[in-house]
């Protein structure tokens, strides 16, 4: 059940018990079947556990898809130094607010996560990172945090198992740059929040040096119910290659904006149309940035025959990321919500590397002044070479990301940019 | 571990068309400095930790997706490396442009033109014109503190100066604060920079104008500059420096880098002191008292010699005071000459720090106590210190003595306006004037930073010096006075006295055991140990 619109065609599964504000507690939680999951992993051992993710094919819901059970598997299986699990809860993506609301609504469903996550990967020590302007979010977490402890789920003693489980919960300053995994670790260490470079890598050296895994707060979310159900039962929705469910976080110019859980592989086309009922009256669709601001738009021929898994936004141009689809219709001018993202890059570049550092803040003097009427066609040329010299080319990928909807966007809507630039004119008012 | 083959400790590899071998370790960006190839690079510092964040070193690695950053690539077997390849080139041309978007190109009146890596890369392979016609940031300039001035919109971000501070220094007073393109270096109070001992390395490193030198701001233009390897003298450390000189003054002295004895690094205290060197209150000219009983008069050197001659064949008992400031070729040349006056006591005085001050991330560079530059030259020469830890006093017997008195370089400022009336002959080599007026001759010597000579540093590291400036007026080294006077001694024995530097040196060798078997030539720009290092005291 999505909140604050739902759907018939949804799957509710992470999302079952948003709105219930009862679920919060940890009475309400154990009696939606809460921490059978956790009880379950402490009797099945730490690797059934990761069979059983490896099995259902769950893949990283921050953005990149890789298989959780394959990176748990990366973690040093002899163990003669501490161990980490990070659960990244630092959304900060535009167009992404499916990890508050999972841990507003349902903060004990991210807590069991994390203990099984930790538990699996040997960790005793679960870190979660959550971003600074998240207020609420934050008060229901250490709430539900403070009586797992009381209860004994978590700590010295988890459950009664003898493992040592405890969760910390760690509130970010406010950078979209530390929701990069290892921008996240040096944050969470006290240092400034800039990506490091790898390798190594976080399974070899992560916080504090030691061996860590770093997931995201829906990745976790749906493991408990891995755990409980098993690995091929999560398969019976999505596609081969993208399993199970995922939390669309829907904005822009459609009827219901909101959050919807869906199986992968769900058409574009529904879920513009029909789950979030298609856009205002008299409107046509333009563009689709289907996974957050850091993904190539989809153009309107492109979106009607995509479907919402890893393999299915690739193939239509673009890529899933956090499922965070932005719809404009025809009222919207593609260069100024371009100049808008690449401007957010710009105020988020951690300002390391020099490609990111002052590209995205040329990029963004450059799109401000053809949205001003005052550009030239040679900006264009500049943009896209500008674009090549920021891809492939820093520590992060955040250039990578803020030339990946300049670059799209002059390929496919040109038209948007050429009428400013001849007549000085905006397209659109939005 | 025994199950595994043994590894070699180099790695070969091909870097731009050339198989090179290099120690197991190495880095991308050292292999190809090995091979004689440099890497642009700003953040990457040797004696620094590598952030791999200014992206100007990427290579291409055959089998790599993308350009990799050579600085903290490690070189391996059979790897084929391009640093120059048209993929490697682009990138540098791109982040070239990226680096003067906001850069306010003001290289007519920046301190770092003509030695500046942004002018030296940008003219070598940045496009011939920026596309940016956006307004540029303005940060405006910084005082740091001490002797450090920020410019920030010089800034490359390189990051060097807040990685010096905190991994060198010990003393992390720089830091990044804001992001993006807003990102600056400041400091975290209002002292700043002030007081830490060796701040001023920043501004060597700083690879732009950011960093500049507020003794130098504005004074000489790098490309006026002239160059000359040198040895630091504010202490025993003995730091290989280079003494930048125009139209003979000295403006600035920089550390020169020697791993065995400084890194890159040298003290503010040492750096700042060179006004001496300039100093126009000097002996030019020898002066010379030819009837007893009169003052000297000013004479060209063949006939000072000749009068001071007679007085020293007369013989009698001989002591020499010294300065530890001399180098080992003059108080070479000295202990030679009272050996053939008869042999008598050789002396000096040295001043002393209280304290030692030690560069934390390379403890072997330390501000020593010992303040001379050449004290352990003199000492392992067979000259012993006397007097207190000023450098005064401990000159009674001086005082005293009624032979030949010789004073070479101690201007004798602690003594008595009497000091030297009792010896029957008092001759004083000094680049200055003297504390005291009863010399019966003056001679003008030239300061190290106008000879070629040797030092021997704390741990008995014979280094090399050559002339920045020229002397002035008639000043001559003291070696050359010295030695010509010993070998004209005898008027039958047809001596010459050293003809150079390395000839004193030669015949220092020949004397003085804790030297044997050295020669000038060896010393080369890195010094040597001395050869019987078991002669230095507490060895």
């Amino acid at each position: 059940m999505g909140y604050p619109y739902s759907h018939s065609s949804e799957v509710p599964l992470l999302s079952k018990h948003f709105g219930q504000p009862e679920a919060r507690t940890l009475e309400g939680w154990k009696a939606r079947g809460g921490y059978e999951g956790l009880r379950k992993a402490l009797e099945l051992g730490r690797e059934q556990v990761i069979d059983a993710v490896k099995a259902s094919g769950l893949r990283g819901r921050g953005g990149a898809g890789f298989p959780t059970g394959v990176k748990w598997s990366f973690m040093p299986k002899d163990k003669n130094k501490p161990h980490f699990l990070l659960c990244n809860a630092d959304e900060s993506e535009p167009g992404t607010f499916k990890d508050r609301e999972l841990i507003r609504w349902t903060p004990h469903q991210v807590i069991e996560g994390c203990l099984i996550g930790a538990y699996a990967i040997g960790a005793e020590h679960c870190y979660i990172y959550v971003r600074g302007e998240f207020f609420e979010a934050t008060q229901v977490l250490a709430k539900a945090i403070e009586e797992v402890y009381e209860a004994g789920i978590a700590g010295d003693d988890a459950m009664g198992s003898g493992e040592r489980l405890d969760v910390t919960l760690h509130v970010g300053a406010g950078a979209y740059i530390c929701g990069e995994e290892t921008g996240l670790m040096n944050s969470l260490e006290g240092r400034r929040g800039q990506p490091r470079i790898k390798p190594p890598f976080p399974a070899a050296v992560g916080a504090f040096g030691l061996p860590t895994t770093i997931n995201n707060v829906e990745t976790l979310c749906a493991v408990p119910h891995i755990v409980v159900n098993g690995g091929e039962w999560y398969r019976q929705w999505g596609t081969e290659k993208s399993p199970g469910t995922k939390l669309f976080c829907v904005s822009g110019h459609v009827q219901k904006p909101g959050n919807y859980e869906l199986p992968l592989g769900f058409p574009l086309k529904d879920l513009i149309y029909d789950v979030c009922g298609g856009l205002a009256p008299g409107r046509d669709l333009k563009a689709v940035i289907p996974g957050g601001s850091s993904v190539p738009l989809l153009t309107k021929d492109e979106c009607l025959p995509c479907t919402l898994d890893y393999e299915g936004v690739v193939e239509a141009g673009s890529m899933l990321g956090c499922a965070s689809v932005i719809v404009l219709d025809d009222t919207a001018n593609v260069v100024k919500q371009v100049r808008r993202m690449v401007q957010f890059y710009a105020h988020e570049s951690c300002g390391q590397c020099t490609p990111c550092r002052e590209g995205t803040s040329w990029m963004t003097r450059i799109l401000t002044r053809i949205e001003a009427g005052k550009g030239l066609e040679a900006d264009l040329d500049t943009l896209l070479d500008l674009s090549d010299q920021m891809t492939g080319t820093t520590i992060c990928v955040l250039s990578d990301s803020a030339a990946a909807p300049v670059v799209s966007s002059i390929g496919k809507f040109k038209e948007d940019y050429l009428a400013l630039i001849r007549r000085g004119e905006r397209v659109g008012a939005a | 571990m025994s199950d595994k083959p043994q590894q070699s400790s180099t790695v070969t590899l091909t870097l731009d068309g050339n198989e090179i071998s290099v120690p197991r370790g190495s880095t991308l960006i050292e292999a190809a400095e090995q091979a004689g190839v440099r890497v642009p690079h700003y953040c990457y510092h040797p004696g620094l930790s590598s952030p791999a964040m200014c992206r100007l070193c990427l290579v291409e690695v055959e089998g790599a997706p993308k350009l990799q950053p050579s600085c903290v690539t490690m070189a391996q077997d059979g790897q084929t490396v391009h640093t120059n390849s048209q993929e490697a080139r682009k990138q540098r041309q791109g982040v070239l442009e990226f680096y003067l978007v906001n850069h306010p190109l003001d290289c007519p009146i920046c301190d770092q033109s003509g030695e500046c890596k942004l002018q030296d890369y940008v003219f070598a392979e940045g496009r011939k014109h920026g596309r940016s016609q956006e307004p540029k940031r303005v940060f405006g300039r910084d005082d740091f503190g001490g002797d450090v001035l920020f410019y920030g919109d010089r800034c490359v971000m390189c990051t060097r100066c807040v990685r010096f501070m905190d991994e060198v220094a010990g003393d992390p007073r720089l830091t990044v604060v804001e992001r993006g393109d807003r990102a600056i270096i400041d400091t975290f109070f209002e002292e700043g920079l002030s007081g830490s001992p060796f701040a001023g390395n920043i501004v060597d490193i700083c690879p732009v104008g950011a960093l500049v030198s507020k003794d130098f701001l504005h004074k000489a233009r790098a490309w006026d500059l002239d160059h000359t390897p040198s040895v630091c003298t504010s202490c025993s450390q003995g730091c290989n420096i280079q003494i930048h000189t125009r139209d003979n003054e000295v403006q600035r002295l920089k550390p020169r880098e020697n791993l065995e004895v400084n890194g890159f690094w040298m003290c503010d205290e040492g750096r700042h002191n060179y006004e001496w060197m300039n100093s126009p209150h000097r002996l030019e000219v020898p002066r010379v008292s030819e009837v007893a009983g009169e003052s000297p008069v000013a004479m060209g050197w063949g006939r000072a010699l000749d009068a001071l001659l007679p007085a020293l064949r007369e013989g009698g008992p001989v002591m020499a005071v010294a300065s530890p400031f001399a180098s080992n070729e003059d108080l070479g040349a000295l202990a030679h000459l009272v050996e053939r006056l008869g042999g008598g006591d050789l002396v000096f005085r040295s001043p002393e720090a209280e304290t030692e001050v030690v560069l934390p991330g390379f403890p072997q560079l330390v501000r020593r106590r010992d303040l001379s530059p050449n004290r352990t030259g003199a000492e392992l020469l067979g000259f012993r210190r006397v007097g207190d830890a000023q450098g005064q006093g401990g000159l009674e017997a001086a005082a005293a003595h009624d032979g030949i008195l010789l004073i070479l370089g101690d201007e004798l400022r602690d003594q008595e306006a009497d000091f030297g009336t009792k010896a029957r002959f008092l001759v004083r080599l000094g680049s200055t004037a003297s504390g005291v007026e009863a010399a019966h001759a003056h001679l003008p010597i030239t300061t190290h930073a106008e000879q070629d000579g040797s030092f021997a540093n704390h741990e008995g590291r014979v280094q090399r010096f050559w002339p920045a400036l020229k002397g002035p007026g008639a000043a001559r080294p003291a070696w050359m006075i010295l030695g010509t006077l010993a070998a004209r001694l005898d008027p039958e024995a047809m001596e010459e006295g050293p003809g150079s530097a390395a000839e004193a040196f030669h015949r220092l060798v020949a004397a003085h055991g804790p030297f044997a078997g050295m020669s000038f030539d060896a010393l080369g720009t890195r010094g040597v140990p001395v050869s019987q290092p078991a002669a230095l005291q507490g060895a």
